[in-house]
């Protein structure tokens, strides 16, 4: 049974893709790349207790931390041009 | 017993697949980037959360249970902090936030479509 649990995951996660394909702006293939991230982490899980061996639970948690720091250091070069740019002011938002 | 824990983690999965399929189905046809943040957090608290639940009772009283609350709490504390600096990328970016079709926008004018 968790092979539906399985297939149902690719299935969204296959439905996530095309967005990352055709996604008009950077920003809507950084939102499905973090959305297909997320779902890697539980189909990570549900695999892990398909195979009867929940230790892949460690690399779902270390994929979390990566999903996330990658998508953040993402948005930092796209909004800034710079992974090591200072803060910028708020007020302008970057728009000038 | 058996039987009945392992049903409640049935409809827990499955409950947690239909929200991340919904989710997904919101991602490709929203009409701009806001708008399918919303869908995409929905997968991400809903669906990961009813998903982590069903297997957290196949796992019972274990370091495996800690192990899926402890992804659990980490989803949600950084799917928000993605989804704000997401937000603030797009719109410093110059991304429109679409308004709909009889909605007039800051300046007072109509638009037939917006952002995407």
């Amino acid at each position: 049974m968790f092979v539906a649990a399985v297939a149902g995951i690719l299935v969204s996660m296959a439905l996530i893709m095309i967005r990352a394909c055709l996604g008009p702006t950077v920003y809507d293939r950084v939102l499905a790349v973090n959305t297909f991230g997320t779902k890697t982490v539980l189909l990570i899980a549900a695999l892990g207790f398909m195979a009867g061996r929940p230790d892949f639970l460690d690399l779902s948690l270390v994929y979390a931390l990566i999903n996330f720091i990658g998508t953040i250091a993402v948005l930092k070069f796209f909004e800034y041009g710079d992974l090591g740019a200072q803060r910028q002011d708020l007020s302008t938002g970057g728009r000038d | 017993m058996e039987l009945l824990v392992d049903a409640a983690s049935w409809v827990f999965i499955l409950t947690g697949l239909f929200f991340m399929l919904t989710g997904s189905i919101g991602v490709l046809r929203m009409p701009d980037v806001f708008c399918r943040m919303h869908a995409a957090g929905m997968t991400d608290t809903m669906g990961a959360g009813f998903v982590l639940l069903g297997l957290s009772l196949h796992a019972g009283l274990s370091l495996v249970l800690a192990r899926l609350v402890l992804i659990y709490a980490f989803l949600l504390v950084t799917s928000p902090i993605s989804s704000h600096a997401l937000a603030r990328a797009a719109l410093a970016g110059g991304v429109e936030p679409y308004r709909g079709e009889d909605t007039p926008d800051a300046n007072g004018s109509y638009r037939a479509e917006g952002g995407a």
